[in-house]
């Protein structure tokens, strides 16, 4: 794939990784936030490449691990009621609710469907006009903008028997709570580059000036992420702390105002929870009023949810980088991706499925 | 061969283009079926009887069943027709076996297409003699309407283990050269791509075909093959952890030599899957004694469906039970045992 | 989060009141809706995240960023360790 494909080059990785150990001569701490830069990094290897003191602090940008457990809980209510088709991303499937997972509900007979992108759930929608379609509406700022037309377009043409659950999950704030938790360790970012591509990046330089951190805007191929970090690390160094675009081909410090546009008309900010962290004052998107009808919670009023964490599980101390997901008492016992606790051992760039994959190894040869 | 697309024939069935209960009620309309849709489709092999009686078989017996239930039935290169058929075949082919006698059972859903499933038995016909195995008998039943049309198959297939072959997944041995007969994730990408909701259009086609030709070629290379597998479902991931376990082996891949085209990474990137957990249909995978590797290469590449066989990576003492990769950067990733579906996802 | 890839629009149509274009990623094409690029046209490049345009891609910056990577450790390799 062009424009993709040239960014893992295996030799032009080499340089980069030589550029970071020459560049390093203290030990640094930096968190990529997004999940996908998290799961790009395991996948090839990249932290094994990086001089012995660089450590990376997997962030909770990982929309499907802080998806509040009430929320899930609602999503498996709704799914499991008769006539309703609940669609969803692939990612979501397999997180773990208080008692089941989507999948369990769809063995049970729930009409659960995986699409690509929500405007397929707003054509089965009007493929089956006798049915409720919900689409389950979870991300980051950077998959908002889609969802955010699926409900403009069911408004435009009168597609009444949608509508979406909603849990949008923001960056700045996030970056924030972290930050401000006594036992930060971070001292520096790598930011979310398809958030960034959406929002722009005028919300970060305040966030780098306030708490003293470089932030780097980063991509997600190898030579992308590699070049993050060593741009990071150059600054640490240096002692600045700036904000830095290492996306410049997709990001514009602008963003996309079309989309920020849309956001504003479709989207307010609320008060959020994130899953295994907590309250993070406006930290979400919800539905504004204009759009209130299309709210999947208020049309199903889905009441009186008792949400049952697992006490076993400390997926909120790894979504804030205070633990390594080995560190978790559960970790590969009750705890797999087999079996998962909390739903950082699910997504694919789940802290603990990545340690999970990538850190059995070591662990195996240390033994 | 029956042209089941524009459907005409002499005696006509009863006046339903669908399936309904009669079809496998066992009486006359399930006759007719038998008589006018599947025995022209199998050819003429089919035993009448209830039960098929063939000739004495020399060697050890190799059986093997499966069912088929792929949604859609009908993709690019294929359907689950030749898929039940091949499937089958290959299963046998694995543990070395001449593959000879299928049966084929047909589960239809009341409502489906008669017309579907005649283009399905063509399929399996056209299939089975494509590889020269005979279906010698079948069984049709029909289940309630429940979401509209489906068919489901269960194959059995039988062959002939020749004395002195024995293939297993116990046999894979730390030094064993893993090879896969040619390029990955074809199958999976075919079949995602016309799967409702996530339709892309590519020119990828399944890669679904009969391996026991293939398989013949390297064992008459007098080498000592340890270990086949047909990596179908969960793809190369699932069927090397799967060995690995069982031999209690460790498997170290090099990701750079995995022959992966680029419309298949394409469509992966696309979809957020890994090549490796993506469905295989006409591969297959090898472990054989580092002296016999070049010879069974060879032989595969002589061969029409191994032209593409190369080394991926080798048995090893080291964490045994699991699979690992060195990436094009020069780092190590575990492959993991794919659990369940792969789906698409947005992270 | 945020898996996107970026492919080259090869037709732009409209559905249902929506600027939507047929994106080719290499081998496969797909639809994609262009209601956030609005001035995109054929030939572009565009960032696509589920079933979305959501950034033009820069291709300029695109080889500018790769012609800057290919530029590191040239001196370490004509000349040897540099000291730092």
């Amino acid at each position: 794939m062009k424009y993709l494909d040239e960014f893992g080059n295996p030799v032009l990785a080499k340089r980069l990784v030589e550029e970071i150990h020459a560049a390093t001569t203290r030990p640094w701490a930096m968190m990529e936030v997004c999940g996908g830069q998290t799961h790009s990094i395991i996948r090839h290897g990249i932290d094994q490449l990086l001089p012995e003191g660089v450590e990376m602090i997997h962030g909770p940008g990982c929309p499907v691990c802080v998806t509040p457990l009430e929320i899930i809980d609602k999503a498996l209510a709704i799914a499991a009621q008769p006539g309703v088709i609940f669609c969803s991303f692939g990612d979501m499937l397999r997180v773990p609710g208080s008692g089941q997972d989507l999948f369990g509900v769809k063995s049970a007979g729930g009409d659960v469907r995986v699409v690509y992108s929500p405007l397929d759930a707003l054509k089965i929608a009007r493929e089956n006009p006798e049915r409720q379609v919900v689409f389950f509406g979870i991300g980051f700022e950077t998959t908002a903008p889609a969802n955010a037309m699926t409900v403009y377009q069911a408004r435009r043409l009168g597609v009444t028997n949608f509508s979406l659950l909603v849990s949008h999950v923001l960056v700045p704030p996030a970056i924030a709570a972290i930050m401000e938790s006594p036992v930060c360790r971070v001292q520096a970012f790598l930011a979310a580059g398809h958030v960034c591509s959406v929002m722009g990046t005028r919300e970060y330089p305040p966030l780098a000036a306030r708490y003293g951190v470089p932030i780097v805007v980063t991509g997600f191929e190898p030579l992308d992420i590699l070049e993050g970090i060593r741009r990071t690390v150059v600054q640490l160094e240096a002692g600045r702390h700036e904000v830095e675009n290492a996306y410049p081909r997709a990001v514009r410090d602008e963003g996309n105002p079309a989309a920020m546009a849309m956001l504003r008309d479709v989207f307010e900010v609320t008060d959020r929870t994130w899953r295994g962290i907590g309250m993070i004052p406006g930290s979400g998107w919800r539905l504004s009023s204009r759009y209130r009808e299309f709210d999947a919670e208020q049309r199903f009023a889905v009441a009186d949810i008792r949400t049952n964490e697992s006490p076993l599980c400390r997926s909120g101390e790894v979504l804030q980088g205070l633990i390594k997901p080995h560190e978790c008492a559960a970790f590969g016992k009750q705890c797999t991706p087999r079996n998962p606790l909390g739903a950082t051992m699910v997504s694919s760039e789940g802290a603990c499925a990545a340690y999970y994959a990538y850190r059995r190894l070591d662990l195996v040869q240390l033994s | 061969m029956i042209d089941f697309e524009n459907w005409s024939c002499p005696v006509p069935l009863r006046d339903t283009p669908q399936v309904v209960m009669g079809h496998g009620g066992g009486g006359a309309m399930s006759a007719e079926l038998v008589e006018h849709l599947f025995l022209p489709a199998y050819g003429s092999a089919v035993s009448p009887a209830d039960s098929a009686v063939v000739p004495v078989l020399g060697g050890r017996i190799a059986l093997s069943t499966d069912s088929y239930v792929v949604k859609p039935m009908f993709f690019p290169g294929g359907s689950i027709g030749d898929l039940a058929v091949n499937g089958t075949i290959n299963d046998l082919a694995m543990s070395g076996a001449s593959p000879l006698y299928l049966s084929i059972a047909f589960i239809l859903q009341e409502g489906t297409p008669l017309a579907t499933v005649g283009r399905i038995a063509v399929a399996v016909g056209s299939a089975a003699s494509a590889a020269g195995v005979q279906v010698v008998t079948g069984d049709t039943k029909v289940v309630d309407n429940g979401s509209g049309d489906g068919v489901y198959l269960t194959t059995t297939g039988v062959g002939v283990v020749a004395d002195g072959v024995t293939i297993g997944p116990e046999r894979a041995t730390a030094g064993d050269v893993v090879i896969i007969s040619g390029d990955i994730g074809v199958h999976g990408v075919a079949v995602l791509s016309v799967r409702a909701g996530m339709e892309f259009e590519t020119t990828v086609i399944s890669d679904s075909a009969p391996l026991h030709g293939l398989v013949a070629a390297m064992l008459a290379t007098g080498a000592d093959v340890h270990t086949l597998r047909d990596p179908t479902r969960g793809g190369v991931a699932a069927s090397l952890n799967e060995i690995a376990r069982t031999a209690k082996v460790g498997i170290a891949l090099d990701e750079p030599s995995l022959p992966i085209p680029a419309t298949v990474a394409d469509a992966c990137s696309l979809l957020g899957l890994d090549p490796l957990q993506v469905a295989n249909e006409g591969k297959v995978l090898v472990m054989v004694p580092a002296d016999g590797a070049e010879a069974v290469l060879a032989a595969m590449r002589a061969h029409p469906y191994g032209g593409g066989a190369r080394v991926i990576g080798r048995c090893v003492e080291e964490h045994p039970g699991m699979v690992t990769a060195r990436t094009a950067l020069g780092g190590t990733r575990i492959v993991n045992m794919p659990i369940g579906e792969q789906l698409p996802r947005i992270c | 989060m945020c898996l996107a890839v970026p492919g080259r629009i090869v037709r732009i149509a409209e559905a249902d009141g929506v600027p939507m274009a047929e994106v080719d990623f290499g081998g496969v094409r797909k639809d994609v809706c262009l209601q956030y690029l609005p001035d995109a046209t054929v030939g572009d490049y565009v960032v696509v995240h589920v079933g979305f345009a959501i950034q033009s891609l820069d291709e300029e910056s695109a080889r500018q960023t790769l012609a800057n990577f290919e530029k590191m450790g040239i001196l370490e390799e004509e000349f040897g360790e540099i000291p730092r």
